[in-house]
């Protein structure tokens, strides 16, 4: 993985500081506490995992560990527009794979990776439970449902602007 | 409820959000302001109605007339016909398909003749954010009725007379899974919702808790009255964002109300409830995983026993049962366990909610009795295969399932059943596959979620699963040999055998019932190099036909690889040495030349 140093302002420590104080510097909070982070600053740099470990009285090894093992935490920044793709089982059959990869065409980029404009980044998540709709799209918190692959560009003109 | 008339049941599940029924709610409400209906006619935003295939759904009481695919501009068509001159709006009503006939009032369409709702009752009746519409259909009677007029011994007692069944997947006895944590000693015990749903395309427990939470809640506190524990945590998913909302309105409501707190009904009995969030990943719904995470740590699994109800959270006595099992539970008290007991086959009671999808007319939520058969479900309830194709299969029980085929149609299901059939019950998933589906992939898909949900910890999983895929990817590939089938076989039978939590000790099943059942998929693929199905890429061919070819030169222009040749206004050829595969010829030929088989 690309690791470029960012630098936290003060203010952001501050925040970090003040979303551990509000789960008691619990440990067993850590789960938690980055939830909140990353809702925060929307995803979970090293740097902010440093501040959460030294907070929480925990390794940094420990943190790195768990924000790695759940895959609804993101080490990478996404775009101003995230794009999830659900690859659930209804959608799969209902076709997700070719929308996946219209998607991949159009904005050129990989699932896990942010347009370098940094609008759009694209991922993959499993079932959103509204199966009804496969496939399923998200673009932020708006859902398309029955997605066809040339539908794609109609879905990415609507945040173009 | 009794002020108003009417009442318009606007669905408010997850996928009649997204189709906008909000606005419907919306506009609903500022046309019956408009003609100073609103104190007659009340609109209430409900949870899943189950039909998700035809949503967003209206449905108007008391005459049960059944509104699809509504659009928010067919509000004041609602509002002036229906509301106001007492006439259906014909075009809105439900089509049955088979008889082409339009149906009046909802208990007569074939989706809901065959169900029986007993953990959906709720669902698509009240509003979810509205505690008082839950106690005017009985709620929280059960809780008070256990706390007042029953030991605790005797309400694990009628559980068990029930036969209810965990309804996570196992199956396993919930009245005697309470009598364990009961008999455990400890200052301190838990109560775990397991709310993580990790079935990719299952959503009944997502509707449970979005239309109906405090069923769930309720029986929580039965619960914990039962096995003396004063806390209860619900772990849910992070990617159920309603559901999550809805369940922090609940539990406010529910204090506000003293049915949750210090001192409920004045018994001296005191249980709260708190959420845990989970953070994507399938392992956790496994119960060792699920409490680990819920303790802050890598959500890795551990050997039982210890089982949870011996040590769980932070160590101490643990009851986690499953979202559906838990609204199973006030009604077996309000209705006895005779009743329930009566519902069902020999060792499986009650009913089990099914999410239907996948090639299926009607996608949505079904409740049936167990002991239904696959049959029903599929052709009568599920309204049959979409654009009249031929059935297939149908996965059951998710990554960790299999599949049953046409063969096994008749079968009524329940637990041992499916087992017997080298399927299993799981969360209640039910993927419907058509003859456009290679079952070869359907496996290489499950695998591929496997091993990126395996969390690593045991080398059975973490190794052989990623063989599993490998031997799977290069089948599809077109490179597969006779001996990649044997080696399928034996390497998934040993996963089965030495993995350390149920992820691992199922997850080749998708493989191993495929291979049983579609055998002559695998030897196509292998010897003669053949996907019937036209989905694996790589055993296409593609050529151009000689009568369609008219020599434009688009195809060899678009060719990224130049496996085209052909001289201007000459008949075009594709070397498949050469050949990707790639489609672009396909995209470009205007005359329908390219063929791929
Ligand atoms: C890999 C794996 C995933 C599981 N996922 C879930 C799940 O998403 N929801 C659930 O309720 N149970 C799940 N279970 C079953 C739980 O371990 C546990 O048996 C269940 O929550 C017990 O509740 P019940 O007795 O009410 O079914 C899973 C089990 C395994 C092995
Ligand atoms: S599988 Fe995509 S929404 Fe359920």
């Amino acid at each position: 993985m690309s690791s470029v140093k960012i630098e936290l302002r003060k203010d952001q420590i501050e925040k970090i500081h003040e979303i551990c104080k509000s789960f008691n510097y619990e440990g067993g909070e850590l789960i938690n506490v980055l939830h909140k982070c990353q809702h925060e600053f929307g995803y979970l740099p090293a740097e902010i995992q440093e501040v959460v470990a030294e907070q929480l009285k925990l390794s940094v090894a420990k943190v790195y560990g768990v924000v790695t093992f759940y895959s609804f935490f993101s080490m990478i920044p996404k775009g101003k527009f995230p794009i999830s793709i659900c690859t659930g089982t209804a959608c799969y059959v209902r076709g997700a794979e070719n929308v996946l990869a219209e998607f991949k065409k159009q904005l050129k980029i990989e699932v896990g990776e942010t347009s370098a404009d940094g609008k759009f980044s694209l991922s993959c998540l499993r079932c959103v439970g509204a199966c009804g709709l496969a496939p399923v799209v998200l673009v932020g918190e708006k859902t398309f449902g029955r997605v066809a692959p040339d539908g794609v560009k109609a879905i990415l003109a609507e945040f173009e602007q | 409820m009794s002020k108003y008339s009417m009442h318009l049941l606007v669905c408010g599940g997850t996928g009649c959000r997204a189709s906008a029924s909000d606005a419907i709610v919306e506009n609903l409400k500022t046309e019956l302001e408009a003609k100073g209906l609103s104190d007659t006619v009340q609109v209430i935003m409900t949870g899943c109605f189950g039909f998700c295939e035809k949503g967003p759904i209206v449905k108007v009481s008391p005459d049960n007339t059944f509104y699809v695919q509504v659009k928010p501009e067919d509000a004041r068509k609602i509002v002036e016909e229906h509301v106001i001159k007492g006439r259906k709006v014909r075009e809105l009503l439900y089509v049955d398909p088979k008889a082409n006939e339009v149906i009046e009032d909802s208990k007569h369409m074939g989706f809901y003749k065959k169900q029986i709702r007993i953990a959906l009752r709720n669902c698509g009746f009240i509003n979810p954010e509205i505690l008082d519409e839950y106690i005017s259909r009985d709620g929280y009677l059960a809780l008070g009725k256990a706390l007042t007029e029953m030991t605790p011994e005797e309400v694990i007692k009628e559980i068990k007379a029930s036969g209810l069944r965990g309804r996570g997947g196992a199956g396993f006895p919930t009245g005697l899974k309470w009598e364990l944590s009961r008999q455990s000693q400890s200052d301190k015990k838990y109560v775990v919702c397991n709310a993580d749903e990790g079935d990719p395309g299952a959503f009944m427990d997502r509707s449970i808790l979005e239309g109906d939470p405090h069923s769930v809640l309720e029986a929580m506190a039965i619960c914990g009255y039962c096995i003396g524990a004063d806390t209860g945590l619900v772990y849910i998913r992070a990617e159920y964002p309603l559901a999550i909302q809805r369940l922090k309105v609940a539990i406010s409501q529910a204090r506000e109300y003293g049915l949750l707190g210090k001192d409920i009904f004045g018994t001296g009995f005191n249980f709260d409830i708190e959420l845990k969030y989970g953070a994507g990943a399938f392992v956790c719904g496994e119960e060792t995983a699920l409490i680990h995470s819920m303790e802050g740590h890598r959500g890795e699994p551990t050997l039982k026993p210890p089982f949870p109800s011996v040590s769980g959270y932070l160590g101490k006595p643990t009851n986690v049962n499953n979202v559906e099992t838990f609204a199973n539970i006030p009604v077996i008290l309000l209705k006895g366990s005779a009743w329930f007991s009566s519902i069902g086959t020999e060792k499986s009671k009650g009913t089990k909610v099914f999410a239907l999808a996948g090639k299926i007319n009607n996608v949505g939520l079904i409740e049936v009795p167990m002991g239904t058969t696959l049959r029903e479900v599929i052709f009568e309830i599920g309204g049959g295969i979409k654009n009249g194709r031929k059935f297939k299969a149908v996965q059951t029980g998710g990554p960790s399932g299999g599949c049953l085929t046409e063969k096994h149609l008749d079968l009524p299901i329940d637990y041992e059943s499916l087992v017997a059939n080298g399927s299993m019950m799981g969360s209640g998933g039910m993927i419907v596959l058509d003859e456009d589906d290679c079952m070869v992939s359907i496996a290489k898909y499950f695998l591929d979620f496997t091993v990126e949900e395996s969390c690593g910890k045991c080398s059975p999983c973490r190794i052989g699963n990623k063989r599993l895929y490998e031997l799977l990817d290069k089948i599809c590939k077109g490179n597969g040999v006779a001996d990649d089938l044997t080696r399928l076989k034996n390497l998934g039978l040993v996963i089965k055998d030495t993995s350390l939590c149920g992820l691992g000790q199922s997850s080749p099943n998708p493989v191993l019932s495929t291979l049983e059942n579609f055998m002559v998929e695998y030897t196509e693929h292998v010897h003669d190099k053949k996907c019937r199905a036209g989905e694996c890429k790589a055993l296409m061919t593609y050529s151009i036909l000689e009568e369609h070819c008219v020599g434009c030169t688009a195809c060899a222009r678009a060719c990224p690889v130049g496996a085209i040749t052909g001289e201007r206004k000459q008949l075009h050829v594709i070397n498949p040495a050469i050949c990707i595969k790639c489609g672009a010829c396909l995209e470009k030929c205007k005359f329908d030349a390219v063929i791929v088989q």
